[in-house]
């Protein structure tokens, strides 16, 4: 079992994301939420990265967070999946262990 | 305390004194020394400023808590990693940091370093084999 | 499964509590157990029953407390990061000399090993913080 990494900043604020990135391996999950869900947006200087690390790893955005921001499912990398609460908690549980990026 | 013996991991990625996360993730590690458990403590990005030596902190009107990391090895905290890519970034080398080590009583109690220097690549595996990652 | 949940963050002044919040009760109404929500650094202001928000706002104290009502759940407010903040019960104002005290009705005060515990009995622990 992969871990599950957290970010929760937004990327543009914090080098959470990119720190992260660098160190999520193959086979791993993040998931983006809070101020977060910013690093899932098209278009931005991050999201070059965040698509070359997709390749590796899954990318999750929580759902409820992105509307709270107004951003539609539209302006999110295609390829990030959007989750919920539940879902969050089912992350957490088939993953082995669980990294919070702060 | 407990038959089950975890691998905890403090991960440390802020700079001291800014703000309390350093010296309040610290007190963690202390107090969960008597609870047996297999720890490490990592530090990335500016939590590499956290054991720079020389800190002196009097005019700044804080509590220097710096020398508690020498302290660590008596707790039995020995697995100090520092992350090389994250010294190189902020033009620092094991050099600029305090000297760490721990006494082992395996081996007549010779004295070793705790700081483990590591790239960026072996960190994320270490990092991957832990049961808990505490972050602060 | 088992989850240890640590709150880092105070109410309102970041989403930590909330996102805290939410990830619990979804975790309970999915019939997983909450093993202890452990609060730590400015996470102790969560414990405060002083606190008086806006009428139509949310009141996380109170959502805290009534969760912890509702499903008996163990929330801990650290008692090193409490003191230096000021948040106390009432026998902690006594022992230190205070003329009031200020904990939740819900929340108990203790000490870091409850986070370690946590940590060692939980099958995963969550970190919600800046």
């Amino acid at each position: 079992m992969a871990m599950l990494h957290t970010v929760n900043k937004s990327p543009f604020e914090k080098n959470t994301l990119d720190s992260c990135i660098d160190h999520a391996l193959k086979g791993s999950s993040i998931l983006l939420f809070e101020d977060g869900v910013y690093g899932a947006l098209k278009g931005t200087t991050i999201a070059g990265k965040v698509l070359q690390a997709m390749g590796d790893v899954s990318v999750y955005v929580l759902g409820s967070d992105l509307r709270a921001r107004g951003l539609s499912e539209e302006s999110i990398i295609e390829g990030i999946k959007i989750t919920d609460y539940p879902g969050f908690v089912d992350l957490a549980g088939s993953h082995a262990n669980v990294q919070s990026w702060l | 305390m407990s038959e089950i013996i975890k691998k905890f991991m403090y991960v440390n990625r802020r700079a001291p004194y800014g703000t309390i996360y350093a010296l309040e993730s610290l007190e963690v590690v202390l107090i969960g020394a008597a609870f047996d458990q297999d720890v490490s403590l990592a530090f990335i990005d500016d939590g590499v400023f956290q054991l720079t030596s020389g800190q002196d902190t009097k005019d700044a009107g804080m509590k220097n808590f710096s020398p508690t990391y020498s302290a660590l090895g008596d707790y039995e905290v020995t697995k100090i990693y520092v992350e090389k890519e994250s010294l190189e970034e902020r033009g620092l080398t094991l050099d600029d940091l305090q000297d760490l080590k721990y006494e082992d009583e395996d081996e007549d109690w010779a004295e070793k370093d705790s700081i483990r220097l590591v790239n960026r690549a072996e960190l994320a595996k270490v990092m991957d084999e832990q049961d808990v990652l505490l972050s602060f | 499964m088992k989850f240890g949940i640590q709150v880092n963050e105070g109410p309102y002044n970041h989403q930590s509590s909330d996102s805290a919040y939410q990830f619990t009760k979804a975790a309970l109404e999915k019939g997983h157990e909450i093993f202890r929500v452990f609060f730590y650094h400015d996470g102790v202001y969560n414990g405060s029953r002083l606190g008086v928000p806006p009428q139509d706002d949310r009141n996380i104290t109170e959502l805290w407390e009534a969760l912890a009502e509702e499903h008996d759940l163990d929330l801990v407010v650290c008692v090193a990061a409490a003191q230096r903040r000021g948040v106390l019960d009432a026998s902690e104002s006594k022992r230190n000399g205070k003329d009031a005290d200020n904990i939740a009705p819900k929340f108990r005060i203790s000490g870091l090993g409850q986070l370690i515990e946590a940590g060692v009995q939980s099958e995963r622990l969550l970190v919600f913080g800046d």
